[in-house]
Parts: structure tokens; C-alpha cells; sequence
């Protein structure tokens, strides 16, 4: 029993940053149905500079996110209006092409600047204790990732439901045209979702950071690549589908590592992706609407 | 209040609109009236700023709107009842009436507006907090019109408003339409019901293919026997 409340301690943390990336995928298929390969490697972006804030400006981690998750706001505009704004009326396979093109051109150049070495995120930026709840061991890694994380998500539901601008996001997500004809801007409301996106994979990036300790330019991919599945696995551009899926992988990820061997890890969490998807391929939370009218 | 100019809209290859005019006066309703794929909608579409015309010139309050955009467009006063009512159906009636007013500031009116909404249609306050797309299509029809009043349009476009309605609610929906135009609005209403249309309009055209083949006030077309033939059933 108590080892189960530990993997469960564990799981939730990862799923936690799972389910902060997953969002980010979800949301911009949403609203422009594409999956954008580059979020994780925006991801990877936040991550270092988060670093680099810990450790050249000296910043506590919680600033070292703030300002993560600014850059890479502004990075995931930037982005949208520099590689997919031009293809916006093209067919959807070539922005998927030119996604995958942004996610070299990012690790890439990270590569090129700041070499493929991996960089250890300082300790004194984070310190850890170690608490002992009946027998678990509770790190303030996994208090201070799931906590962020839950206040993130919780923000980002605010936003959502009740603003104006989230309002605006999913009238655009729903009907474009009509949308327009309410005199929402198209353009900006997707300039902002992309914002949103990216400022929580950095987020999540620097919670990576700070949870595995070290970071490098490559260290996106598969974090990304898993939030991706826990996206389609919730049922992709529905939001509580993303969280829901995050936690689920984390949490499966966790149990076959500790009860099984970490080596069968992703070859689990695939496969019961794979029976979900046999089972309701519109993911967990999709409705079967087939294509959006 | 609107005159459009001769205007030359394509879809792609498709030239959708040839050297298209119509003029709408300010307090009048005016109907365009056609059959399916003459070009209707995508006049309104046009006048609305999603499509844009290739040649030719759309004034409105001496105005050149031509190449405006969709979203300087509502906030000229002019706001769209869209075809196929288009209502955000994952949305509440609420969320979908505030979505109307997304480029107005003043609270106060637009809390008083929405009483008016609700005070029109009380099927919307009743279900204010239901998902738009659990409604029937007659209440879709009335949200859709709400939501577009929620601009509080000077010029409201209406997009063949009573189609796929039971003939009774169509009676309804042409009674409002005439009592939003009653209190100030001016209305251009596109219809393949022609007979409906023209009892309530003012002045109205008739659009084949893309070309205006005829126009005239209302009462004239309707006894004209092109019209009749074509568009009346006899």
C-alpha cells in the first residue's frame, strides 16, 4: 500500500507537468488544427531560460519561471506569425511539415549557441527537503511541481470560462467565421492561444528542470511527444482532455516503472494508448462528431 | 446608408457576383431575394468584409468599406444574422449573447440590451445557461438574431432566417423582424421565401446567377409576372 501512495505521489507530479504540456498541444489544435511538434522544444527554451535566470540574473525559481514563461510567450507568437500565419489556407500536412521544421530549427540552434552539453540546474535554486508523511516520502520537488502546476491549470480554466478573451478562444475554436462576424479579432485570439500554450510548457519546462535536475537541448522531444499522446488520449482540443490524459500517463508511467521495470515504461503507456484509441478514437473526453462542421 | 457599386466577387475561379448594386436607405428593409446558389449569401458576406470584392466600391455612411475587415465592419453597425443560424453551440445562450457584444465597453448597456434580448424571446432567458447547440432550431433562430442585436447594429444583414423553420415559427420570426426594423433598425434581408419577404419589405431585388435581373419596391415585384412565375409559385 504504501509503496502504491508513493508511485502515486510521483505519478501525479509528472502528470502534472504532462498534463501542462498536453494543454498547450490541445488548445492550438483547437484552434487552428495543427498539431505543433515545436511546443516541446519550446518547452526546452523555457527550460533554459529558467536556468540562465537562476543562475546569471539569480533569480529565485519562481521569477526564473515567470520570466520563462514570458519568453516563451512571446517565442510562441512569434512562431505562429513568422512559420503557420502564412499557411494558414494551406492544406494541413504542409504546416504539420513546417511544425516539424520549427522543432529542428529550435534544437538546433539551441545546439549551436549553447552546445549539446547538458547543463545541471543549480541546487541552491531549489532547495530540496524531504518530508516523511506516514511513510512517503513527500520531496518540496513534488510539492512545488504539482502545486504550480494546479495553480496554472486552475488560472488557466479561469481564463477560459470566464474572461472575455477565453470566451473569444473557444467562439473562434468553435466557428471562425462567425466569430469574425462578432467582430473577434481571428488573428490576435490565436496569437494569444499560442501565447497561453507556450507560456505553460515553459512552465513546464522549468519544473522539468528543477525536477530531473538537468537540462538539454533535446530534452523536449520526449516529454513533448508523450504530452502529445496524453492530449489525443483525452480526446485532442478538449481542455479538462488534456489534464485528464497528463495525469493518466504520468500516473501509468510511474506504476510500470515501480511495479514492473522502468524499461517497459513507454512501451506501456503507448500500448494503453493504443487500446483507449481502439476502444473510443475520439480519446476519452471526444465527443463522435466525426469532422467539425 | 449602404450602396454597393458594381462589385465583382470570386470564389477561387467562380465569378460569384458580376457588377453586383443594391442600395439600402436608411430605416427601410430591403430583400434580395433568389434561388440557392444565385449568390445571396455571398453578397452578405461580402457587405460583412469575410469575402472581398475584386472591383467595384461598398459605401456605407459615406464611408468606403470595400476592403474593410469583418471586425472594423460590426464595429461600423453593421452585424449578421448568418446563414444556418451559426450559433456557438458548445456555448451557453448567455455566453453566445455576450459573444454579440464582444466590441462593446459599456457594461451598463449591454446588461440593459441582454434584458431586451430576454425580454423579446423569453424561450433565451428561460435557458439562458443551456448549451446553444441543445436548442431547437427556432430558438437557434432567435439567439442568432439576439446575439447579432447585442452589437447593436445600425444595419442588421439577415441570412435566410426562416429557412428549415415550421411555418408557424417563420410567421414569428418575420413578425420580429419587422419590430426590430420598427424600432430604428434597417434591415437587408437575403430570402428564398420570397413571399414572406416581400409582404414585409420595403423595396426589394432579385439576384440570379449573380447578376441583379430585377428591382423595384416590394409591392411592384410582387405583382410582377416574372417574380410571380419564378419565385412565387404562380
Amino acid at each position: 500500500m504504501q509503496e502504491f501512495l508513493q508511485q502515486m505521489v510521483n505519478g501525479l507530479s509528472l502528470g502534472a507537468i504532462y498534463a501542462l504540456i498536453a494543454l498547450g498541444y490541445t488548445m492550438v489544435y483547437g484552434i487552428i488544427m495543427l498539431i505543433n511538434f515545436a511546443h516541446g522544444d519550446i518547452l526546452m527554451v523555457g527550460a533554459y531560460i529558467g536556468f540562465f535566470s537562476v543562475v546569471v540574473l539569480g533569480t529565485n525559481i519562481f521569477v526564473a519561471m515567470a520570466i520563462a514563461m514570458i519568453a516563451c510567450a512571446v517565442l510562441g507568437v512569434v512562431i505562429e506569425k513568422v512559420a503557420y500565419r502564412p499557411l494558414r489556407n494551406s492544406t494541413r500536412i504542409a504546416a504539420l511539415i513546417t511544425a516539424i521544421g520549427v522543432s529542428f530549427f529550435l534544437e538546433y540552434t539551441t545546439i549551436f549557441f549553447l552546445t549539446p552539453n547538458q547543463r545541471v540546474y543549480p541546487a541552491e535554486a531549489f532547495p530540496v527537503t524531504n518530508y516523511d508523511v506516514m511513510g512517503i516520502t513527500l520531496s518540496s520537488k513534488d510539492i512545488f511541481v504539482f502545486i504550480s502546476a494546479v495553480v496554472l491549470m486552475v488560472i488557466l480554466q479561469y481564463i477560459i470560462k470566464r474572461t472575455k478573451t477565453g470566451k473569444a478562444m473557444r467562439a473562434v475554436s468553435l466557428d471562425k467565421e462567425a466569430a469574425m462576424l462578432m467582430g473577434i479579432s481571428v488573428d490576435k485570439t490565436i496569437s494569444i492561444t499560442f501565447a497561453i500554450g507556450s507560456a505553460l510548457a515553459a512552465a513546464a519546462g522549468v519544473m522539468i528542470g528543477v525536477y530531473y535536475n538537468s537540462i538539454n537541448p533535446l530534452m523536449g522531444i520526449i516529454p513533448g511527444l508523450k504530452a502529445f499522446v496524453a492530449a489525443v488520449l483525452g480526446g485532442i482540443g478538449i481542455i479538462p482532455g488534456a489534464m485528464v490524459g497528463g495525469f493518466l500517463m504520468g500516473i501509468l508511467e510511474t506504476l510500470v516503472s515501480g511495479y514492473g521495470s522502468s524499461l517497459y515504461r513507454d512501451a506501456v503507456a503507448f500500448g494503453v494508448l493504443i487500446i483507449i484509441l481502439l476502444i473510443k478514437p475520439t480519446g476519452l473526453f471526444g465527443k463522435n462528431t466525426g469532422e467539425k462542421v | 446608408m449602404l450602396q454597393v457599386k458594381e462589385i465583382d466577387v470570386y470564389y477561387g475561379a467562380i465569378h460569384a457576383l458580376k457588377k453586383l448594386s443594391i442600395s439600402v436607405e436608411q430605416g427601410s428593409i430591403v430583400t434580395l431575394i433568389g434561388a440557392n446558389g444565385a449568390g445571396k449569401t455571398t453578397t452578405l458576406k461580402t457587405i460583412s468584409g469575410l469575402l472581398h470584392p475584386r472591383s467595384g466600391s461598398m459605401m456605407y455612411k459615406n464611408q468606403d468599406i470595400t476592403q474593410v475587415n469583418p471586425e472594423k465592419i460590426v464595429g461600423l453597425g453593421i452585424s449578421q444574422v448568418p446563414e444556418g443560424r451559426r450559433v456557438f453551440p458548445s456555448m451557453s445562450v448567455l455566453e453566445n449573447l455576450e459573444m454579440g457584444a464582444y466590441l462593446r465597453k459599456d457594461k451598463k448597456q449591454i446588461a440593459k440590451d441582454m434584458d431586451n434580448v430576454f425580454e423579446r424571446f423569453p424561450r433565451l432567458k428561460e435557458r439562458y445557461k443551456q448549451m446553444a447547440g441543445t436548442l431547437s432550431g427556432g430558438e437557434q433562430q432567435m439567439l442568432a438574431i439576439g446575439r447579432a442585436l447585442m452589437a447593436r447594429p445600425e444595419l442588421l444583414l439577415m441570412d435566410e432566417p426562416s429557412m428549415g423553420l415550421a411555418p408557424l415559427l417563420v410567421k414569428e420570426i418575420f413578425e420580429i423582424i419587422k419590430d426590430i426594423n420598427e424600432r430604428g433598425t434597417t434591415i437587408l434581408l437575403v430570402e428564398q421565401n420570397a413571399n414572406m419577404a416581400l409582404s414585409i419589405a420595403d423595396k426589394a431585388y432579385v439576384i440570379e446567377t449573380g447578376e441583379i435581373v430585377l428591382h423595384g419596391s416590394a409591392q411592384e415585384l410582387m405583382n410582377s409576372e416574372q417574380v410571380k412565375k419564378a419565385y412565387l409559385g404562380g
